[in-house]
């Protein structure tokens, strides 16, 4: 990335934010203008601060501050997602100055397409988290007593357990995989919290697993002790929602804000998850 | 049996490794979290975990001085049984957390890999990658989920805490917390209740820290009467690159590595950087300590940077504080090879490329090492007393407080790599202790009465409705109001301190929160209101900021990150060496004068009647290792520190002349 040249910056007196708006669960989505002053050097967080305290679109009219979520500010907590520009990406770590570059005329910003929205910019990623557990992504120890240290692991193991590890959760590269399909439920009437709850875990089990978490079993099967749960993470992946789904269209890897090689972890699984079947039917 | 169930508040590294082994003990834990507990501050640290180990041993490094440079570091404040308890697991820790797969650098041989932080001679740091705040947080949270799929954890995320439930007695019986997507006030009746809900660094505006880190759980319990203690030891980082929404953290490599610091001498020179010639910057650091130049010590380069911009007027920016950080001169070659990964950082963030461009940075907050006052058992051996219920319980019974938000580690300033240290062991360490306090108790989670509940509900709920109606002709506004907080904090409580300019703080800072319980919010709604969140947030960072600058007008000292030019201790001048020796005693008497007055733990509790917090001040356990006066840069250091060793060792004879006559 080379940095442009302080004097060559487009610097516009004011900025339009287009925002995709939605008041809660199953309501219909409309869209509001606002602008704000330009500043150097706004990422879209600070848009979204700058609109929350003025409160009023384009034309003046008062309006609830527009609702969205984010948390570190640094791209490490993968709260901040939302598609801007039509893009999905961390909007802590998206630059006006770069966006105006590649559309100067407004900016748009959306909620992800592939989950709930519960309101505004704000989306409900519960079934991402869920997936950790459909794949066992943690190390099975026995206690958190005093054990001595584990296992002696070479340099290059690390190097290649690390990239994977920074998965910080955010979904873009589920938002922008073909084959992850939105799943959205509603409360029956009559229906209690519990039983919704549920009924929205076991539709979450039967929908694709997703890039994340495939890569997250890949990064557990590596690890000396996560090991002893490989069968169970393979079979996971082999199960409805599993790994056949993915059809290969390597979107995922290409909106990675962690640049983590998701089908390198995709291809990994494959080939795993085919020995893995050839061996269970010849223990039958 | 009957069944046991804590509430965790919170889930950075201290909550969730507090959850994981409370559920290995068979408590049931409802986690609750702003947030998803992944998404936790502790993510951001990058550094890393301090331990001694196989290598630094053979070094002459031992668990013993770990706690030495932790205790010395922290200028004698810290509370040295809990120190030294964490200095002997800390080596355990690491190996829990490598069992637990947290992807650790690793030797050629395949061992853990370490570095060398501040404050100590050691390679004791562990890190995995730039991001070990991250691994770290993330294996803990692989076991609380892999708890959750057991049934022993539920979590509620994106729920606030509004304060503990008390019973006539002032037990601690649960929490009340609010379900920020419906608005649903509701109770979370417990056994007991552990807070570990980080810093308050949003009382600045911005810092390094979070968007989560407002310090209003720690409020909530201050104000229900948990004590506050030390809350005026904030760490400021000297570096940070200061964006609109946050003050990100730049590694101080970059002045190692040979970057200059200067200003134009001329006030907010409009010229671009490149065009202002040599002579017309202000090489600050440079001309005022030609010895060191831009390596001076973390607080020395922290305090000129924040002088030259607030009280010189030289920032580069009129609006926004900075100084250059100039990196320009060096061959790009040699900056990637050497600073690349941090040089990404500025770029990714500022759209700059510091290769071509000097960084601007300015100082920001970025630890708290005050917090919630809480007990502990002191063992035989001077650590703690395992499994004691009194172990990190606030003085409300039964309400427990653990990591960053507590008091105890860290004392006037904070070791970096430490911190994710006490996290981790606090929250293991307390699990046993809170499991015995809840046998020792003939109530349990399900005998609280009803109306304990309800009436603890219905309260929060007042105050949630009476916010999003009570104001409508007023024009406050909560974001407005966070601003100006922030500003007069930042001015008056942070690098340096004056008495004149903490007491304007302070006027100002009561009049911000009379308009703050007045403001007006721009939704009303009842789904998913962010803008009630956060007023409540707000409000409850008044008390927090009335503590710190309370706290810091009436210590007329220096200690750690606590620092008054008024108060600071002079160096010897004189030449002839008797008379030197003279200053050198009479420099030793000052010290141990005032280490009498102010060796002292700061304790506020807060009267909401009057909104005001009340301090006291309380002895701190020194018992292991006698304090001794730090003295760098000083002139003179050397006579002080004989006459001061002289001192300590006729003490000590003293003292063991009467244990072998006793
Ligand atoms: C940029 C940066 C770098 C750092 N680097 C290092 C380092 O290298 N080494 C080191 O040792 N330390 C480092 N630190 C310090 C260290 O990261 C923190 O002290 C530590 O992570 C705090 O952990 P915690 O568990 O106490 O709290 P946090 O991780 O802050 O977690 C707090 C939890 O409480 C919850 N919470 C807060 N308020 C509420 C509420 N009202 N209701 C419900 N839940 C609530 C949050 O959702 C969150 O889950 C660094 C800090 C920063 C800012
Ligand atoms: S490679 Fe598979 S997981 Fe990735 S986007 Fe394509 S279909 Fe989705
Ligand atoms: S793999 Fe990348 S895009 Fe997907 S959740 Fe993890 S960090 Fe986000
Ligand atoms: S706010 Fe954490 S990733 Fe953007």
């Amino acid at each position: 990335m080379i940095a442009l040249d302080p004097a060559e910056k487009k610097r516009p007196e004011f900025i339009k934010v287009r925002v995709k708006r939605q008041d809660g669960p199953g309501k219909d989505p409309y869209w509001q203008l606002f602008q704000i002053k330009y500043e150097p050097e706004l990422n879209i967080i600070s848009v979204l601060q700058r609109i929350a305290a003025l409160a009023t679109t384009s034309d003046g009219k008062k309006v609830a501050p527009v609702a969205w979520d984010c948390g570190c500010l640094e791209e490490v907590c993968g709260s901040c997602t939302m598609q801007i520009n039509g893009r999905v990406r961390q909007s802590c770590s998206a630059l006006v100055d770069r966006l105006l570059e590649e559309n100067d005329d407004e900016l748009v910003l959306e909620p992800m397409s592939k989950f709930p929205v519960i309101r505004d910019l704000i989306v409900d990623r519960k079934r991402l988290f869920r997936a950790l557990q459909r794949v066992k992504a943690w190390v099975p120890v026995d206690s958190y007593y005093d054990m001595g240290s584990g296992e002696r692991q070479l340099r290059s193991t690390q190097e290649q357990n690390y990239p994977l590890s920074q998965c910080m959760s955010c979904g873009c590269c589920l938002d922008a995989c073909p084959q992850y399909g939105k799943i959205e439920l509603e409360q029956r009437e009559g229906e209690s919290d519990e039983a919704f709850q549920a009924r929205e875990l076991e539709a979450f089990d039967e929908g694709f697993v997703g890039p994340h978490a495939i890569s997250q079993a890949m990064l557990f099967n590596n690890h000396p002790t996560g090991k002893a749960l490989a069968g169970e993470r393979l079979d996971a992946l082999t199960g409805p929602g599993g790994i056949q789904v993915c059809g290969n269209a390597q979107n995922c890897v290409s909106v990675c804000p962690k640049e983590i090689p998701l089908t390198t972890s995709i291809a990994r699984a494959g080939r795993a998850t085919t020995v893995h079947m050839i061996k269970k039917w010849f223990d039958r | 049996m009957a069944k046991k169930r804590v509430v965790v508040v919170g889930g950075g590294l201290a909550g969730l490794s507090s959850t994981m082994k409370l559920a290995e003990l068979g408590i049931e834990v409802d986690l609750i979290s702003l947030t998803p507990v992944k998404r936790s501050h502790s993510v951001c640290a990058q550094g890393g975990i301090n331990s001694c180990n196989d290598q630094t041993r053979q070094l002459g490094d031992d668990e013993w001085k770990h706690f030495d440079d932790t205790v010395y570091g922290g200028d004698f404040l810290n509370h040295q049984p809990p120190v030294k308890e964490m200095a002997y697991w800390a080596p355990k820790v690491i190996d829990l957390m490598d069992r637990l797969g947290v992807p650790f650098n690793r030797t050629g041989e395949g061992f853990i890999d370490r570095r060398r932080f501040g404050g100590t001679l050691y390679k004791r740091t562990a890190f995995a990658g730039a991001t070990t705040g991250q691994q770290l947080l993330y294996a803990l949270d692989e076991q609380v989920r892999r708890r959750e799929a057991e049934g022993m954890v539920r979590k509620f995320e994106f729920w606030d805490f509004l304060g503990p439930i008390q019973d006539a007695s002032g037990r601690c019986r649960g929490v009340v917390a609010q379900d920020m997507v419906s608005m649903e006030i509701r109770a979370f009746p417990a056994d007991a209740v552990v807070v570990a809900t980080g810093g308050c660094g949003l009382v600045y505006g911005r810092s390094t820290m979070s968007v989560f880190c407002t310090g209003s759980a720690a409020s909530r319990c201050f104000q229900a009467g948990a004590k506050y203690a030390n809350g005026e030891f904030i760490q400021v980082h000297p570096t940070a690159i200061p964006g609109s929404d946050k003050l990100r953290l730049m590694s101080e490599s970059a002045r190692g590595e040979g970057g200059r610091v200067w200003v134009p001498r001329k006030p907010h020179d409009s010229r671009a950087p490149r065009d202002i010639p040599d002579s017309e910057r202000y090489y600050f650091l440079e001309e005022r300590y030609p010895e060191y130049g831009n390596l001076v010590p973390r607080d020395i380069a922290t305090r000129e940077i924040f002088d030259i911009c607030v009280n010189d007027g030289l920032s580069v920016d009129p609006e926004r504080m900075c100084v250059y950080l100039d990196l320009t001169h060096i061959p790009k070659a040699e900056l990637d090879r050497k600073l690349g990964g941090i040089l990404e950082i500025y770029e990714k963030f500022q759209g700059v490329d510091p290769r071509v461009e000097p960084m601007r940075i300015f100082p920001a907050v970025h630890y708290s090492m005050g917090g919630l006052w809480a007990d502990y058992v002191r063992s035989h051996d001077g650590g703690l007393e395992p499994g004691a219920p009194r172990n990190h319980m606030t003085n409300i019974e039964g309400l427990y407080a653990i990591g960053e938000c507590d008091y105890h580690y860290h004392g006037a300033n904070r070791l970096g790599a430490n911190s994710l240290l006490s996290c981790i062991f606090t929250g293991l360490f307390t699990g046993p202790s809170i499991s015995n306090y809840i046998e020792s108790q003939s109530e349990g989670f399900e005998d609280v009465e009803a109306s304990v509940l309800s009436d603890a509900v219905s309260k929060q709920q007042q105050r949630h409705d009476h916010l999003l109606s009570a104001n409508p002709d007023s024009d406050e506004n909560p974001y407005l109001i966070h601003q100006e907080l922030g500003d007069v904090m930042t001015r008056a409580a942070t690098v340096v301190r004056k008495n004149d300019q903490l007491q304007n703080a302070i006027a100002t800072v009561n009049e911000l929160h009379e308009r703050a319980m007045k403001v007006n919010l721009s939704d009303t709604g009842s789904w998913s209101n962010q803008n009630v969140i956060f007023a409540k947030s707000l409000q409850d960072m008044f008390p927090i900021a009335k503590t710190i600058l309370q706290g810091a007008l009436q210590r007329d000292e220096c200690r750690g990150a606590h620092f008054k030019p008024n108060f600071q201790k002079p160096s010897l001048t004189a030449e002839d060496p008797a008379e030197r020796r003279r200053q050198a005693e009479e420099w030793c008497d000052a010290f141990e004068a005032n280490n009498a007055k102010y060796l002292k733990s700061t304790i506020a509790e807060y009267d909401c009647s009057t909104m005001q917090p009340k301090l006291s001040y309380e002895d701190v356990d020194t018992s292991l290792i006698p304090p001794r006066p730090r003295l760098y840069g000083l002139v003179g250091a050397d006579i002080i520190e004989e006459v001061w060793k002289e001192r300590a060792k006729a003490k000590k004879d003293g003292r063991d002349l009467a244990e072998s006559t006793s």
